[in-house]
């Protein structure tokens, strides 16, 4: 059950896109969400679909993987094509039924705002999938470095992230055992009614509290003997360098974002 | 109260990248009343196998089979009304301790946190105070300390109150994975001491994991060693504990006294070859000195 939860759900496999440079996808999946509201019609949609399919293609991730994250957003694209079919004003009667009225162009809009929602969280799966959380964040620094100017403080939101990343599988095997531990002592987590059922997470939330504290007690004092005073002066063992993939790719993403904008224009 | 597994299969993480085997076409049967020792190397599918005993795990996913039965009743199947086996009651018979219990402590008092258990099986108020202290009692808790804070007894204190709460249920087994991880020597011997005690008094069948030797050999009757999700080695201590380079290929070892016994063996000194505790060391090295 709790091992069904994928956060941070790298998929470790080898192909182009795991090997680019994070800062590369990073920039890329920016662009490549950006790009989704430049031009809202079919034949751009299209587009990107074909897009989108090569990627998924490339990166040699099953795309059950991509859908499962669709699972999570699915009340929110039935909410925003529900309101976008009933709320958008337009001029093609297509249904009528007492106060109600559905127009041709919510129709249209409604399925445009669909498509754009599955596209941002599968493009974007698509970057988490393939980085692993350790380079994402290393990437996030690199990216971040230019804002120490301006006091940003990089180094510590990136070892912030990394710390968090790191805890979520712990987090969740210590919680899948403290829920069995209670459970061979009779806790029920699984019926009752809404107040029961918060109820009966105490037992589970306090030791995993608790465990947390601990946890992060020991992890402070280890760092500590270790000497770590923050980002100042501080050098890596892996130094991000771009590759000439990363030139390719980039390449790749100006063209797309090329012919986006030449839809644009000619439509 | 008797365990059977029957050609147990377990996969974790199946159709992931993740997959792994925990135990491979797994049987064994134990008897009511017996105190059985489960040892093998981390990774070897011990803990997945207890799991099964009281069906936090449970062999229904894909790539998974095998059946598990507590007194003759198939835990994973249906009773004799076509009703899925209340899994409640199979809970109650098979009390499992998990490594490093007193992780699980959550409620105000001692007394509170222990009768969590009976609470849960909807006990009357009577006889959850009967079986909170009767429990306490057990593992050596004095009535003072009942309304302090779990949190502030210490590490082995911790322990026992978190094994009171498994034997307020009154099991008819009692698993315990690693009961003394982690606790000073004379922390894990008055621990062990108690699990003997209850073990003692009849009527319940124990198995405990660990990874130590001279606790297994001087307290349980049967050991079944584990390797790789499969069982390798089932009879009594003295039985596994001769086989010591197969036991050693494995990542475990023998008693220490049996490593001393054997180097003098090897020296040509006439010794029997199935000394496992001290005890028996003392006996057969008196007569060889006499």
């Amino acid at each position: 059950m709790i091992r069904d939860i994928t956060i941070g759900q790298y998929y470790p496999a080898d192909s182009v896109l795991h090997r680019l440079d994070p800062r590369t996808k990073l920039i890329i999946t920016f662009i490549y969400i950006s790009s989704l509201f430049i031009s809202v019609n079919y034949i751009s949609y299209g587009f990107v679909f074909v897009f989108l399919a090569t990627i998924i293609g490339l990166s040699k991730v099953p795309i059950k993987f991509m859908l499962k994250g669709l699972k999570m957003i699915f009340v929110i694209i039935i909410f925003t094509v529900v309101f976008n079919v009933f709320l958008t004003p337009g001029e093609t009667e297509v249904f009528r039924f007492w106060k109600i009225i559905i127009y041709k162009e919510g129709l249209i809009t409604a399925s445009l705002m669909a498509t754009r929602l599955v596209f941002l969280i599968i493009g974007s799966s698509i970057l988490t999938l393939t980085t692993s959380p350790i380079t994402l964040t290393d990437g996030i620094e690199y990216l971040l470095k230019p804002l120490e100017k301006i006091k940003v403080p990089a180094h510590e939101i990136a070892m912030m992230m990394t710390i968090a990343l790191r805890f979520i599988p712990i987090l969740l095997e210590e919680t899948d055992k403290i829920m069995k531990a209670q459970m061979a002592r009779g806790a029920d987590f699984e019926t009752g009614g809404l107040i029961k059922r918060a109820k009966s997470m105490l037992p589970l939330l306090v030791p995993l509290f608790i465990s947390a504290f601990r946890r992060a007690d020991d992890l402070a004092l280890a760092m500590e003997a270790r000497c770590y005073r923050g980002g100042e002066g501080r050098t890596r063992m892996n130094v991000l360098k771009y590759k000439w993939q990363d030139g390719i790719a980039f390449l790749v993403i100006v063209c797309y974002l090329g012919v986006l904008i030449a839809f644009k224009l000619v439509l | 109260m008797s365990i059977k597994v029957d050609n147990l299969t377990y996969v974790y993480g199946i159709g992931t990248p993740f997959e792994k085997k925990a135990l491979e076409s797994v049987s064994l049967a134990i008897e009511s009343g017996q105190f059985v020792g489960l040892i093998g190397h981390t990774g070897s599918g011990k803990s997945t196998l207890i799991q099964h005993f009281n069906r936090l795990l449970k062999p229904t996913p894909a790539g998974t089979s095998g059946q598990v039965f507590v007194n003759g009743v198939d835990i994973n199947g249906v009773d004799a009304k076509g009703k899925p086996v209340n899994i409640k009651a199979i809970r109650q018979q098979v009390g499992l301790v998990f490594q490093y219990p007193e992780h699980q402590l959550f409620e105000m008092t001692i007394y509170k946190d222990v009768a969590f258990g009976p609470t849960n099986m909807g006990l009357t108020t009577d006889e959850i105070d009967e079986r909170v202290r009767g429990a306490l009692t057990k593992v050596g808790i004095d009535e003072a300390d009942y309304e302090k804070s779990p949190f502030e007894l210490s590490g082995g204190q911790k322990r026992r109150v978190a094994i009171a709460g498994v034997l307020a249920m009154q099991p008819d087994v009692l698993i315990l994975d690693e009961p003394t991880a982690g606790l000073d020597p004379q922390g894990s011997h008055d621990i062990l001491m108690e699990i003997q005690k209850i073990h003692d008094l009849g009527g319940i069948t124990i198995i405990l994991v660990s990874h130590n030797m001279e606790d297994i050999a001087s307290f349980v009757e049967r050991i079944i060693v584990m390797d790789q999700g499969a069982i390798r080695y089932d009879g009594t201590p003295k039985e596994v504990f001769r086989e010591v380079d197969a036991l050693e290929a494995m990542g475990l070892a023998v008693p220490q006294v049996s490593y001393l016994i054997k180097a003098l063996r090897e020296k040509g000194y006439d010794l029997p070859g199935d000394v496992t505790t001290v005890e028996e060391a003392y006996e057969a090295l008196r007569k060889l000195i006499r």
